[in-house]
């Protein structure tokens, strides 16, 4: 997909005056952040899950070559094949083949963030092969030719009405006086719709939220039960998952699975919870008959050993977002790719470049609130500064935040220096905020007084004011 | 930390650059308030900025020496007190971060940073202070700035100490520990989205059904402030210890209506 995070500036705005849009955001305060509270209240031992999920995470990316490795060979084990993709390119051209050389005309995918992040619909469009998405949300965002917003709630930016409407555009062989207000009649519509898919489609494709080292299973979760008749039905079955999906055991998906639903839906489970280990074996009623496993790269073995590894523990809730004032403000698609709000805000740079995505890291007030909701403890906020300390380092922030930023350390850093001229300059200033003891306007302070006065200075400073009263004190008492 | 009860601690007041250069009254409140709570302050005359700007600009390099030149200032003090969170957070949480690995300064951060303490929450865990004499006739709503919250688990205390101000009424508003949409050069080089939030916070404010807003950090405060007078609100904003302190003559942030 097209990368426009570098216009950030520009799709904040374009958002920010979407009325549609801002409508729909308010779903994203409104629908996610009271159940995860709930579901979180409910659990007294969440804290200390968290902590052992980290654990878990932590002591796989450790030794992630050794569970890989130990990975792949219980896939085989079970019949299945791995791929390993060092690039999206890789990843588009292993699907590809397999297509080609398998006769596949049509594939359902189960939701994927892997295949957005490898743009594979495009690429399998251009191969003559029709993707069908089959999670709500990604059906819906396909009608419309669009990319998820939201990591776990793709078609989140958009309102019944707005569905309505691409329904009707679509399903044409449907009678057209047909009543569809309600959200189950849009859930009935789409279900129909989409079973039919599922039995025309010659391959399927699911991503993963886990790998499992020790048994070579592939785990996804999903609410719709569309993922397991996407892994199911078809005759072959392909998991796109990136590197850093695997867990040593069973019993360590168990315990990060405690806080997945938790943190993404405030539920305490996901409704399906499906593992795959292989493909159809002798006496099973059904399944594939191929089972393939393309592991993704992508830049995340580089991030290994730097200050962005704990990026690495993320396992795609979208809690970060869903409580991000600046995710609530402008949605998704202002972040120009595949991952938006705090978490793609520190993992973008690290996919297609600081120099690409420099303004997401930027465009954070440190509300710190991500890092509080993160499941896995991720610091969010620090790891967004290390991305600016890049940029500064590289002189790539603009040349007029340098200049400010250098004459403000210049004064910071000579404190005589700082105490002559604010005992010089602040009184002026608060004489000239007048009785109001604000501005509406100010040289060099346009992006304050664009949408704020600027509160004056009450007077004299207090390091000067300090200072005389210091000074009364020594003198003798007459 | 331990002091003899026959001597008063001393506490360095780190008064912090808005304060000193916008509203020192917030400094004199808080001299008030750490002398009333039995200790004994000072102000360091080469205190500057704490370097979050730096800092949070990925300038390592000026931040670090503004933290050496803050840490030897204030090295000699029991305590180190500042009336804002998130200057607060920087010299406690971030500055040890600055230098780890550096073995000149690496354990004088350590040190340094036990010490440091925000304001209020200087007062309610640290002196023990139960209430203030301060009275006050208004309704306020209390906004939890990100840092005092998060990094420092400012909430209870402010609305503890509040709560003992005679006449003084507390209406909370709609999520108040959501951020104003400050976020220090955020504000400017993202006015669009900062202006976008920090709606979302004023209207909240305005529903609260509150006379006056206050918050323990002066840059969300000038934010807010900046919005509702832009707005023509009639709300007064103030920094929370100049109703601890009583010290109310001062006209509001950014003026009366």
């Amino acid at each position: 997909m097209q990368i426009r995070s570098p216009e950030f500036k520009a799709n904040s705005v374009k958002a920010l005056s979407d009325a549609q849009l801002q409508k729909a955001l308010g779903n994203v305060r409104a629908g996610f952040i009271d159940k995860r509270k709930k579901a979180v209240d409910a659990l007294p031992e969440f804290d200390a899950l968290r902590e052992n999920g980290k654990a878990i995470k932590d002591h796989t990316l450790a030794n992630l070559d050794l569970y890989l490795e130990n990975y792949e060979a219980q896939v085989k084990a079970a019949g299945g094949h791995v791929h390993w993709a060092e690039t999206a390119e890789d990843a588009r051209r292993i699907i590809l083949d397999l297509c080609a050389s398998r006769g596949v005309k049509t594939v359902t995918k189960g939701k994927s963030m892997i295949s957005e992040e490898i743009a594979l619909n495009d690429a399998l469009e251009a191969a003559g092969v029709r993707p069908v998405e089959t999670d709500l949300g990604e059906y819906i965002i396909q009608l419309r030719g669009e990319h998820p917003s939201h990591i776990i709630a793709p078609a989140v930016h958009l309102n019944k009405e707005q569905i309505e409407a691409d329904f009707r555009r679509v399903h044409t062989h449907l009678p057209a006086d047909r009543e569809l207000v309600e959200h189950e009649k849009l859930l009935t519509e789409a279900r129909a719709v989409l079973r039919e898919q599922y039995f025309k489609a010659d391959l399927g494709i699911t991503g993963a939220n886990f790998l499992v080292a020790e048994t070579g299973s592939s785990i996804i979760v999903t609410n719709e039960g569309n993922g397991d008749l996407t892994q199911i039905l078809p005759r072959i079955h392909v998991v796109v998952a990136s590197i850093e999906k695997v867990v040593p055991t069973l019993e360590d998906a168990a315990q990060i699975l405690r806080l997945l639903a938790r943190s993404a839906t405030g539920q305490d489970m996901s409704v399906y919870t499906t593992i795959s280990t292989g493909g159809r074996r002798e006496g099973d009623p059904d399944g594939p008959d191929e089972y393939h496993v393309v592991l993704l790269d992508n830049g995340r073995s580089s991030m290994l050993g730097t200050e962005f590894q704990e990026m690495l523990r993320c396992i795609r809730c979208g809690a970060c977002m869903n409580h991000c004032p600046v995710y609530h403000a402008v949605g998704g698609h202002a972040y120009g790719w595949v991952y938006p709000g705090p978490m793609g805000a520190v993992l973008t740079p690290s996919l297609i470049g600081v120099d690409k995505g420099g303004h997401l890291p930027n465009a954070s007030t440190f509300c710190g609130r991500c890092e509080s909701v993160c499941p896995m403890k991720i610091p969010l906020p620090k790891m967004m500064r290390h991305w600016r300390e890049r940029e500064f380092e590289r002189g790539l922030n603009p040349a007029a935040a340098r200049y400010g930023l250098k004459a403000w350390a210049f004064f910071a850093r000579r404190p005589s220096l700082y105490r002559f001229f604010a005992s010089l300059g602040i009184p002026v200033l608060s004489a000239a905020g007048g009785a109001k003891h604000r501005f509406s306007w100010l040289p060099f302070a346009g992006g304050w007084t664009k949408y704020r006065e600027l509160p004056a200075p009450e007077g004299r400073t207090f390091l000067q004011q300090w200072a005389q009263r210091e000074a009364k004190k020594q003198e003798p008492v007459r | 930390m331990q002091h003899q009860s026959t001597k008063r601690p001393t506490v360095g007041l780190f008064v912090t650059c808005l304060v000193d250069l916008f509203r020192p009254s917030v400094g004199f409140a808080a001299v008030k308030l750490i002398e009333e709570a039995g200790c004994t302050v000072d102000v360091p005359m080469t205190q500057t900025c704490c370097g979050q700007p730096a800092y949070n600009s990925g300038d390592r390099e000026d931040t670090r020496e503004i933290a050496k030149a803050t840490i030897a200032a204030f090295e000699e003090f029991d305590y180190v007190v500042a009336p804002s969170g998130s200057c607060t957070g920087m010299l406690k949480k971030h500055y040890p971060a600055l230098f780890a690995g550096d073995p000149a300064w690496e354990s004088r951060a350590a040190e340094f940073s036990k010490k440091v303490h925000e304001l209020v929450s200087f007062l309610a865990d640290e002196m023990k202070v139960e209430g203030v004499t301060a009275k006050l006739t208004a309704t306020a709503t209390y906004h939890d700035s990100c840092s005092g919250l998060r990094e420092l688990g400012i909430h209870d205390q402010p609305r503890k100490l509040l709560a003992s101000v005679e006449g003084l009424k507390i209406a909370e508003m709609q999520e108040a520990d959501v951020c104003c949409g400050f976020g220090g050069t955020f504000c400017v080089k993202y006015s669009d989205i900062s202006n976008a939030i920090v709606t979302k916070k004023t209207a909240n404010i305005e529903t609260a059904g509150a006379d006056m807003l206050l918050a323990g950090d002066l840059g969300c405060l000038m934010n807010m402030a900046g919005k509702l007078k832009r707005d023509g609100s009639s709300i007064e904003v103030r920094h929370v210890a100049e109703v601890l302190a009583g010290m109310t003559d001062q006209p509001p942030i950014g003026g009366a209506n």
